[in-house]
């Protein structure tokens, strides 16, 4: 809102001559512009649950469970008769949704344990020289297309993965799941390239942003300089760092071709009690799914699975945004803008 | 802290508890890691790039065939990057510019400001894929007909230019609004109030007054946005098709074009990266050179944008 009082100090009268730019023509245009992206969004869910429905009430709440190799269902799925009647819609997304948490919830963490590190590094302990240049290349990073990361990714690190995975160990579970270059760390570790240079550059902002005279009085108080920025600069910081951290998430969780490529491409549940063995597990998230068969779209049943992974991926990302907004309350309390 | 303050001005984290050296450790391993893969992804990219980059490839179309040397280049791609580019911008502008504008300057009713406000951080973070195949499910529509091709059995194809750049304007519009919004937050109210006092509507202080005052913000989002659309995949493989060339339609160019299908320079790197039918990594290598010098190139300009919009128009102030 600007810091007008509204109406009352606006002048009316010229109003009439001005003709298509009359006041109240203008706010009602522009307000009926600003609701096309509410319609929009909208029309996104309930079109996306709409189609997604079949998917969902055929299964039941199994729909979210585990049994039987989702990788077969959906080719079951995309070959099943052109009847409606007799559509196949058995799917037991379980393998996809556990990969999708994997993922993100590796890369997340990681990434934010290593931006949160970087970012007091930048703000306070970096030298002068140093910083001028790590704080343009971190928005550069940040802006690097996801697919450029999946390229290195498969043509770096892919091939030097599996050099490292012994000829045992891949015979070892043979019968399961191929063991490649392609699986879940180096899914994770890309990732963590990817979503870090977002949380670094909004945690930088939020340190700086913390008043100066908090800092100085803590440090007059004799505190050394880690611990003033441990303890005062982070701890405002709270919120801005929640708010990286859901911006990160929603990035990992919808990251679709990137991980296409090098997550394995295999509807598996790595397993933790495998040992070593679940690191070089192959997964596959939702999106790198929705990717991965998109040429099966067009296949009535198919297409409503996708769309019931595209309605799961909408939801966690409302509730993620909805977080967001709650994160960001507190710091505007202490009237910091994050 | 009586005795060594004399002496040191600055403590020395010698003298720090371990706990606090052990943070600052790590603070400066996790700085110097970023400054190594920053620096080795920088590096890579460029020895590799100009290394199979060359004139031919940005000159030449892609052709389908099995021998790599007869494939091509990224003619198509590159056109087919600057087509969505464009038109997804030119979308997203005015549509963001007048939301953030009334939500800045009008906001009544307060409830339906607060939802649009909401409405715009959910598509801020939707995933590009979701908004990708809702994007098919509108264009198969048969009342968007004209913005694809139509199947002999009158089935929509629903995948074009216009329909892709259509949802790509969704990923650049949060940005947009974004930017405008701080850009009119950041104007002080006398500036309004002095063109009230002069007679001026709110509507004519906003057009020739606040949209005058914006513009570097705008255009800060605005290339942001740019680079956010160059940047994107998942859309580009699902709604535009992901055909080597552009495949127009026999209609009045250059709308053929647009209602036709193509590819980007993203899907040109996914489609011969291993994970993809072409696999033939040299050119993907190039092309994602191509790709991130666009990308930098972007935010160079976003950097200039910005501090252009400090220093000029001081009356703001």
């Amino acid at each position: 809102m600007a810091g007008l009082p509204a109406a009352a100090g606006t002048p009316r009268a010229g109003a009439a001559k001005l003709g298509t730019w009359s006041d109240h023509r203008v706010e009602r245009v522009l307000g009926a512009v600003a609701c096309i992206v509410l319609l929009l969004v909208a029309g996104m869910v309930v079109f996306v649950f709409v189609r997604a429905w079949p998917s969902f009430a055929d299964n039941g709440l199994a729909w979210f469970g585990s049994g039987g190799n989702v990788d077969q269902q959906l080719i079951d799925i995309f070959n099943s008769p052109a009847d409606p009647d007799s559509y196949v819609l058995t799917l037991r997304a379980w393998p996809l949704l556990y990969g999708t948490f994997l993922t993100t919830a590796g890369a997340v963490f990681f990434g934010l344990t290593f931006a949160l590190f970087s970012a007091i590094f930048i703000v306070e302990f970096a030298p002068e020289r140093l910083r001028k240049v790590l704080e343009p290349v971190v928005r550069l990073l940040a802006a690097v297309p996801s697919v450029v990361y999946g390229l290195i990714g498969i043509l770096v690190i892919v091939p030097w993965v599996n050099g490292l995975i012994s000829q045992e160990r891949k015979e070892s579970v043979a019968y399961v799941v191929q063991l490649t270059g392609t699986n879940i760390s180096v899914a994770v570790l890309i990732l963590t390239i990817m979503i870090t240079p977002i949380m670094i550059a909004i945690i930088v902002d939020a340190l700086r942003a913390v008043p100066r005279s908090w800092t100085e009085g803590a440090a007059a108080l004799g505190v050394n300089r880690w611990r003033v920025m441990w303890t005062i600069s982070v701890r405002t910081a709270r919120p801005a760092i929640v708010a990286a951290l859901v911006l990160a998430t929603a990035r990992a969780l919808g990251e679709a071709i990137m991980l296409s490529m090098v997550s394995g491409s295999a509807g598996f549940a790595p397993n933790p009690i495998d040992g070593i063995t679940f690191f070089f597990e192959p997964t596959r998230p939702l999106a790198a799914t929705i990717v991965d068969n998109a040429e099966g779209l067009s296949v009535v049943p198919l297409g409503q699975t996708l769309y019931a992974f595209a309605a799961v991926l909408l939801v966690s990302s409302m509730f993620l945004s909805l977080g967001g907004f709650l994160a960001k309350q507190p710091m505007r309390k202490y009237g910091i803008r994050p | 802290m009586t005795t060594a303050s004399a002496t040191a001005p600055r403590d020395s984290p010698s003298k720090w508890p371990l706990i606090d050296r052990l943070g600052l450790g790590m603070a400066w391993a996790a700085g110097i890691m970023l400054c190594l893969i920053a620096g080795a992804i920088v590096v890579y990219m460029l020895v590799k790039g100009l290394q199979e980059l060359n004139v031919d490839l940005l000159t030449s179309h892609p052709q389908p065939s099995l021998d790599q040397s007869k494939t091509g280049g990224f003619l198509d791609p590159m056109i087919g990057t600057l087509i969505l580019t464009v038109m997804g911008t030119l979308i997203a502008v005015p549509l963001g510019v007048a939301t953030a504008i009334w939500l800045a300057e009008y906001g009544r009713p307060a409830g339906l400001a607060r939802a649009v406000e909401s409405g715009v951080e959910m598509v801020a973070g939707t995933p590009s894929i979701v908004l990708a195949i809702f994007g098919l499910l509108i264009f198969q529509e048969s009342l968007f007909a004209a913005f694809s091709f139509t199947a002999e059995g009158g089935a929509v194809y629903g995948r074009s230019f216009l329909a892709a750049s259509a949802m790509m304007s969704l990923i650049a519009l949060p940005l947009v609004v974004g930017a405008t919004r701080e850009a009119l937050q950041s104007i002080p109210s006398h500036i309004r109030e002095a063109s009230y006092a002069l007679g001026k509507t709110k509507a004519a202080t906003i057009r020739r007054v606040l949209v005058p005052a914006i513009r570097p913000g705008i255009a800060t989002g605005a290339t942001l946005g740019m680079g956010r659309i160059a940047g994107d995949t998942a859309i580009v493989v699902i709604l535009l098709g992901a055909t080597l060339q552009l495949q127009g339609i026999d209609a009045l160019e250059p709308f053929g074009t647009l209602r036709g299908t193509g590819s980007t320079l993203t899907s040109y790197v996914y489609v011969n990266s291993p994970a993809g039918e072409g696999n033939a990594p040299e050119k993907a290598y190039a092309a994602a050179f191509v790709l991130l010098a666009i990308v930098i190139a972007l935010n160079f300009t976003v950097d200039w944008l910005a501090r252009r919009g400090k220093e000029g128009s001081a009356w703001t102030r």
